[in-house]
């Protein structure tokens, strides 16, 4: 028998162009804080915590440790740090929450892409021996990636400017987003892409509580049950992709369990509008789904954490009662190289 | 509920060494997994996972190397996590990889450590001056070289015992083959006269700055039924963490370390380790933390660890054999350091540690440390099934 493993709670920051006045530490302890209350769980009451984040952004060699100073970790706590978007840190607590070792986590992730410039930061992911040293840049890859898109008949640019516009319109009922409301679709960053179909650059966190069985059903009054959850890489190399597809989500979503019965609700971390085009195909997401009513991440991008904020958002529809099953996705490396699934559900009405 | 026993059923190793210019950093870390499953004798087919870890991305330039090494670990089309715990990284990987297994997440997993430290400085990586934080004051033994003295000067131990560590441990490399140093003409006066680094470290205790990468298939109860060769069980693992920098904190034998291994010895039913406990692969990257361990561990009183040290107890053919691999002191490759340690540990309860075998070794200890030391992990492996 399955242990049954929920979210019980998410908060995350205002997302911002820069916080130069905080350090990263001073950026995540507001939402800790704020999930914690939500609970009414102290760190003490924690048996198992996990981070994300990534030391390129920091600009620092071991750039979570002091986060985890943050957190309070006297007495001694269990935990680990994945060198990944927070969604990845969410499913190492969910499989130490199965082994039955724990039964509550707290999981967080947070960036801080203000200190440099993330276009430049994240061509570093790349094959260091022949791609690195060219340099492309994140939207450039994506460019490649929308104009694949448009040669294939799936898409078009005004099809993909309406994906912006309605995402950032959405966003406007968000508080926490970046860029909300009318914002206008704008010149060519790279073709074809414009600034509209572009992630804003950001800081932000956000924080996530697990728990197991009767233990969500105490701290939350309707839990959000991850029913499954799975998460699938493809091949590195661009040229050897095709990358109009995704086949790693929509692997990731059969083995969690996505096409079981439909959802109501999608959040999708598509930083680039045309690779909500591509979600939207390999998810088999149609009309009838809400996808992004957070606005997603194309009204807020904080690199590492914008994967587990829509877990969260996706969680948060289900404690609202706004939602009945949603899925929750992340995304890591260029033009979607690896993607996680999530499926989520509240108890019966 | 139950969960799923793990075994140990491949281990494979590169040759660490100082530089390795004749491969990739993905060139290196499929020699070391394409090891590992021969040992177990699958193929890259039957892996359903891949866990991977290494210490920060600075060392080698590489931002999030797991995308770029997905095509030669065999990831695509499976999941790939990345975990990054600082030096304690390698122990942390295997125990997120073994949890997969522990989970029933999935039956055969792939654990991957390593670092390839010619590809740039890690002294310098470690040294990024960053505003209104503490420097971390030239590398790691700056850092640890006052921890050191408040240990000598807490216990009285003579300031001999550290070279006696590091003449064992580089004693014991030589009869392993994977070893980064190979001293053959070193003595322990060579070892005395050596220079000093960071009074009291001197350079002949102090660990290399290797190249190389560490994998261990690890598999459930039908997969272990399928081994070629008899499999390590894990009878215990588990991660601690505490800050780094606070008033309370302990330097000399960090709470953490002590809490980590208690939950792993209550998960193994060990009662005294000193007894129960046959050797143990601890990470000691300048050659006072054997003693410093030994009681952080548990198996001297506080106080006496450097006794057992001195009296040869921590010897290959001692009562306590320990870092019988030559340890960190002869091969670090700092990523992948900590899974040598969980990896040698199963390799001794399997039998087939070769020429550093320690004769009849049932549970051995493997143990891992990072940061400041506040990251801590370990497992205890076994000859037997817990559950049978």
């Amino acid at each position: 028998m399955t242990r049954e493993i929920a979210v019980v709670a998410f908060a995350q920051t205002d997302h911002r162009r820069t916080s130069a006045e905080l350090s990263e530490v001073e950026m995540l302890m507001p939402v800790l804080h704020e999930v914690l209350d939500e609970t009414g769980l102290k760190t003490a009451d924690i048996d198992f915590t996990c981070s994300g984040s990534s030391d390129y952004l920091a600009g620092r060699a071991f750039s979570f440790t002091l986060a985890l100073d943050g957190v309070g970790a006297w007495p001694p706590i269990s935990e680990s740090h994945v060198e990944m978007d927070g969604a990845w840190a969410l499913y190492e607590a969910w499989t130490k929450l199965l082994t039955g070792e724990a039964d509550t986590a707290l999981v967080y992730s947070y960036g801080k892409s203000s200190p440099g410039s993330v276009r430049d930061v994240l061509t570093r992911q790349l094959d260091p021996y022949y791609v690195a040293p060219l340099w492309p840049d994140a939207v450039s890859l994506a460019a490649l990636q929308a104009q694949a898109l448009i040669d294939g008949g799936v898409t078009d640019e005004p099809a993909l400017a309406a994906v912006g516009a309605r995402s950032r319109s959405d966003a406007g009922a968000n508080s926490h987003a970046q860029l909300r409301g009318s914002v206008p679709q704008g010149e060519y960053a790279v073709r074809p892409l414009r600034t509209g179909d572009c992630p804003p650059v950001g800081d932000g966190a956000a924080a996530v509580i697990l728990a197991a069985g009767e233990r969500a059903r105490s701290l939350c009054a309707r839990p959000a049950w991850i029913r499954g959850i799975d998460h699938r890489i493809e091949a590195h190399g661009l040229g050897v992709r095709d990358l109009t597809d995704s086949p790693s989500a929509r692997l990731a979503a059969e083995r969690a369990g996505a096409f079981e019965r439909p959802v109501d609700t999608a959040e999708l971390h598509a930083p680039f509008s045309s690779q909500e085009v591509v979600l939207r195909r390999a998810l088999r997401l149609d009309d009838s789904v809400r996808v992004n009513p957070s606005g997603g991440a194309l009204a807020a991008n904080p690199v590492m954490a914008a994967g587990l904020i829509r877990i969260g958002e996706a969680a948060a529809g289900i404690h609202r009662g706004e939602s009945d099953r949603a899925l929750a996705h992340a995304t890591s490396g260029p033009c979607l190289q690896q993607n996680l699934v999530a499926v989520l559900e509240g108890d019966p009405r | 509920m139950s969960k799923e026993p793990v075994a140990v059923v491949g281990i494979g190793q590169t040759k660490h060494v100082a530089a390795r210019r004749d491969v990739s950093i993905a060139g290196l870390v499929r020699e070391a997994a394409q090891r590992a499953l021969d040992d177990a004798e699958l193929t890259w087919a039957d892996i359903e996972a891949v866990v991977i870890g290494k210490a920060p991305d600075f060392f080698e330039g590489v931002m999030m190397p797991e995308l770029y090494l997905a095509d030669a670990l065999g990831a695509v089309g499976k999941p790939m996590l990345r975990v990054h715990t600082a030096g304690s990284v390698g122990g942390s990987t295997a125990l997120v990889a073994a949890n997969l297994v522990a989970a029933r997440v999935h039956g055969t997993v792939l654990t991957l450590a390593f670092e390839k430290q010619s590809e740039s400085n890690a002294m310098w990586g470690l040294s990024l001056p960053i505003p209104f934080q503490q420097p971390l004051l030239a590398g790691a033994g700056g850092f640890f070289a006052p921890h050191v003295r408040a240990y000598m000067r807490r216990t009285g131990a003579p300031d001999t015992v550290g070279s006696l560590v590091a003449y064992k441990d580089r004693r014991n490399a030589l009869k392993n083959p994977y070893a980064h140093l190979h001293e053959h003409d070193l003595t322990l006066e060579r070892v005395q006269a050596s220079p000093m680094l960071w009074d009291p470290i001197r350079y002949s205790e102090t660990c290399p700055s290797s190249d190389g990468a560490c994998a261990m298939v690890l598999t459930d109860r039908a997969g272990a039924a399928r081994a070629p060769r008899p499999p390590a069980w894990m009878l215990g693992g588990a991660m601690r963490s505490e800050p780094t920098l606070f008033a309370g904190k302990d330097f000399v034998s960090p709470q953490a370390g002590k809490d980590c291994a208690a939950d792993v010895y209550r998960q193994a039913g060990i009662a005294d380790p000193r007894r129960d406990i046959d050797a143990v692969e601890m990470y000691v990257p300048f050659s006072w933390y054997e003693p410093m361990w030994l009681e952080n561990l548990g198996f001297a009183a506080e106080g006496e660890g450097w006794k057992l040290t001195e009296a040869g107890v921590t010897e290959l053919d001692g009562d306590l054999p320990v870092n019988m691999s030559g340890g960190v002191l002869s091969a670090n490759p700092i990523g992948a350091s900590g899974m040598i340690r969980f990896a040698e540990a199963a390799l001794q309860v399997r039998g087939q540690a070769g020429e550093h075998q320690v004769e009849g070794a049932r549970r051995v200890l493997g143990h891992a440390y990072g940061g400041g030391s506040q990251f801590f992990s370990m497992w205890l492996v076994g000859s037997q099934r817990p559950d049978s």
